[in-house]
């Protein structure tokens, strides 16, 4: 082996390990393939999205790799803390609860399936700390103001319900509920959908900073070619429950190479 | 940095045809076989007409599109990076530490601030807050950018305002490889001169450059070797 | 068959002992034996219809009849008097169907049945509490899917109930529960101790007796066996606290016993006395006198017993 060669063989040996990594991924109902042998890597630091129009299978792979819903085939392997890499669906039930708890995020499109709208948006931040043992009201207090004060929010507003805010509010209080626990992986559900564009725009960055100063993986799914472009580092095209096209997001959006993906961007609206 | 000997760039019969599937599967082939090494301190100028696919080139390079055929071999801390196959997490890897794009447009997330916009490659890469955001003033000062836009976002800016935070964004870190993409486009003399200076002072740094420019002076300022496209252009 | 006018008049038709059939009793007294196995832990139950509505207490009502015996002597309290209308009538109820002594004297019963309260005088071994309660659930007002609540405390995810603790700190500056304040069971399960005063709970820790509780309406039993750590939750920097009053019971003078407040007039004027009305005339009986001693109140209690 000359010297190159032996160099990049020493660049595979050091490859870092994927965070998780979904294996032939299928999901059926009843005759529809909702999913069919999805499958990718994905590594810290990461923000990979799925993008497609409705009905393609994107929220049903959500679901799958998020743990909400076991598959019919295939893997998905997360590098947990307390069991290394292991399939998801191959621990108990408590323990994959809780490490969903403890290691993982999820921003819901809609606050109101990610909080618990009548409790104070404090104690919502505060809860994943509870859940994890913590038992010291001010300290705990005292971290929820260091996220409300990270996430831009008013910190008046700390003891206010969640109901009572804006669209915009709430997500940045989910944001900030997903992320107080130092979660390594992110699950993002349309999590700008519904909201007005200039609060989108902010959002975005905000969870671009967040991404990277925490050095997160983010599982972004989304139908909005712009929030991809913007938000995620390489896309999954999903077409009726297949992955289409893949690869970083500015090749897949500039130089698409399968039909449907040049259909779908031809499609967006430039303005 | 690499030694004397090792090219930062290694491209190998690198070829793009693109396929429109959606207009009656017309393929359009753009340019073919191009092998290619490039060195420290070099600038390579890639020279010919409009449309002649000086642009598609410089992009396949990058990634940006997807090459069809052949490999582009990147220098990334100390070991090839193909960039045709790298896998996703590689190639941001390569593109956050070692190889930049001067694009021509300025497209960026609406709303964030000039200053926040040139310093988010040296956060990107670690560098502290306070820091980064002092480089970014000096490089903004060095494009006479002028003080009271470095609070707004670049949007309402003009072209050449636009162009010179791009610019800024490129040049705040010391890039091994830079591709740059007709960068001096809507600036004036005064400022395509203070752009050349920062090139000049880029390569003469170690790093390895291929450029499109568009203005005759700027590329004999800084171009130490002229690749005419032409004769990598594919019949269509 | 029918049955004829003289027949339908007869005082007393013919009960099971402990008005409920034996089958019924069996099936609870396992539910018991499965809550005392394990301790805090909600069994299923088959309530039945009882002789008062669901919200009356029944659910303690049921748990007696299963363990009650013709050798015990039978208690019944309501907020701490076992002078009060439903105290009355449950134990004149299990004086009839089960044919047992009835006492007010805490000391001298072997079963206690008791809605919100548990009495000042320590129960030793050999006694058993038994409490009625509403809600067995102690998650249920954060958490309204029983679905949730149930794989709560299977995977023992109780971090949601210090959220609403957290929230009563942020809004008054302490944790403001006074009654059926949570606590945990055996280092295991969240229980609800029924709405007992926050001042009741340390008795549970610990106890030397049997502690059952019964919900009819949501058919649940849980029970605390003797000697089981029962710890009230709270936060390192906001420990747990009981009620305490700056007064004392204005008709024996008790300092450490639960007080109720009583409105005398309409001019503001009112006194505190002892929730445990036995607990206060045993005190007063062995000659301790509050401010307010020789008041009314204290007459007319004399006057029921």
């Amino acid at each position: 082996m000359n010297a190159l060669a032996q160099q990049n063989a020493l660049a595979q040996q050091v490859a870092p390990a994927p965070l998780l990594s979904v294996t032939g991924l299928s999901k059926r109902f009843g005759n529809v393939a909702a999913c069919s042998d999805v499958s990718f890597d994905l590594y810290p630091g990461e923000v990979l999205g799925i993008v497609g129009e409705s009905g393609s299978g994107k929220t049903t792979l959500l679901n799958c790799i998020s743990g909400r819903m076991a598959p019919d085939a295939g893997e998905v392997a997360f590098a947990t803390r307390r069991f290394g890499l292991s399939d998801i669906y191959s621990l108990s039930e408590p323990d994959r609860r809780r490490m969903q708890r403890e290691e993982w995020g999820f921003v819901h499109q809609n606050a109101r399936d990610g909080l618990r709208m009548r409790a104070t948006a404090s104690a919502n931040v505060a809860e994943p700390l509870m859940n994890m043992g913590g038992r010291h009201y001010g300290k705990m207090r005292a971290e929820t103001e260091k996220w409300f004060n990270r996430v831009e929010l008013d910190p008046s507003r700390l003891d206010g319900q969640p109901r009572l805010f804006s669209g915009g509010m709430q997500q940045r209080v989910q944001i900030a509920r997903n992320l107080i626990h130092r979660p390594r992986l992110v699950f993002m559900d349309e999590p700008t959908g519904g909201l007005d564009v200039s609060v989108q725009a902010r959002l975005l960055d905000l969870m671009r900073e967040l991404v990277r100063d925490l050095n997160l993986a983010v599982v972004l799914v989304t139908h909005d070619m712009a929030v991809a472009r913007l938000m995620a580092d390489r896309l999954l095209v999903m077409k009726q429950g297949k992955v289409v096209e893949t690869g970083l997001t500015d090749q897949v959006l500039d130089d698409p190479q399968q039909p449907y993906t040049q259909l779908l961007v031809s499609s967006v609206l430039q303005i | 940095m690499s030694t004397q000997s090792q090219p930062l760039i290694i491209i190998e019969e690198l070829g793009k045809t693109f396929t429109l599937h959606n207009g009656g599967g017309a393929t359009i082939p753009v340019f073919g076989n191009l092998t290619l090494q490039i060195e420290a301190r070099e600038c390579v100028v890639l020279a010919g007409p409009s449309g002649i696919g000086k642009s598609t080139l410089l992009r396949s390079i990058y990634g940006n599109y997807l090459p069809s055929v052949g490999a582009v071999k990147v220098l990334h801390h100390g070991v090839y990076v193909d960039i045709s196959t790298a896998p996703p997490y590689k190639l941001l890897e390569v593109r956050r530490r070692t190889m930049g794009y001067v694009s021509q447009f300025l497209r960026v997330i609406p709303r964030i601030s000039t200053l926040q916009l040139v310093a988010e490659p040296l956060l990107d890469n670690g560098v502290a807050l306070d820091e980064a955001y002092a480089r970014a003033e000096a490089v903004l000062t060095s494009l006479q950018l002028p003080r009271a836009h470095w609070d707004l976002p670049p949007a309402t800016f003009s072209g050449g305002e636009q162009q010179r935070v791009n610019i800024a964004r490129s040049f705040i870190r010391n890039y091994p490889i830079l591709l740059l993409d007709e960068p001096t486009a809507s600036l004036d003399a005064e400022n395509r001169a203070i752009v050349v200076g920062l090139i000049r002072d880029a390569l003469a740094a170690g790093a390895a450059m291929i450029g499109i420019f568009h203005d005759d002076e700027v590329r004999e300022a800084v171009a130490t070797r002229q690749l005419p496209v032409a004769q990598f252009k594919l019949a269509a | 068959m029918t049955v004829t006018a003289q027949q339908s008049n007869q005082p007393t038709q013919q009960y099971n002992y402990a008005y409920l059939d034996e089958q019924t009793k069996r099936m609870i007294r396992r539910a018991i034996l499965k809550a005392l196995a394990i301790p805090g832990y909600q069994v299923p139950f088959g309530s039945r219809e009882m002789p008062v509505p669901y919200g009356w207490g029944t659910g303690g009502i049921q748990v007696t009849a299963a363990i009650i015996g013709p050798d015990d002597v039978f208690k019944c309290i309501d907020q701490g008097a076992d002078d009060t209308t439903n105290a009355v009538s449950i134990r004149q109820f299990f004086a009839k169907v089960a044919d047992v002594a009835t006492t007010e004297a805490t000391s001298e019963a072997t079963i206690v049945q008791s809605r919100h309260r548990i009495p000042e005088k320590t129960l030793k071994q050999g006694q058993i509490l038994v409490l009625q309660v509403p809600q067995p659930e102690p998650l249920r007002g954060l958490e309204a899917r029983e679905t949730e609540t149930r794989a709560m405390h299977a995977y023992e995810e109780y971090g949601v109930k210090y959220v609403s603790l957290y929230q009563s700190i942020a809004a008054h500056g302490r944790i403001t529960t006074g009654a059926g304040y949570p606590a945990m069971v055996n280092q295991r399960y969240l229980m609800t101790p029924s709405p007992i005063p926050k001042f009741d709970n340390p008795k549970i820790n610990q106890s030397d007796a049997i502690m059952l509780f019964g919900a009819g309406r949501e058919k649940r039993i849980y029970a605390v066996p003797p000697h089981t750590d029962v710890r009230s939750l709270d936060f390192e920097d906001y420990p747990f606290e009981i009620q305490s009053w700056e007064e004392i019971c204005a008709l024996c003078g008790s300092e450490d016993s639960y007080l109720d407040e009583v409105v005398l007039d309409d001019e503001g004027n009112r006194m505190f006395v002892c929730s445990d009305t036995h607990h206060c005339s045993v005190r007063r009986d062995a000659g301790h006198a509050g401010p307010l001693a020789g008041h009314a109140l204290a007459t007319a209690q004399e006057a029921a017993e």
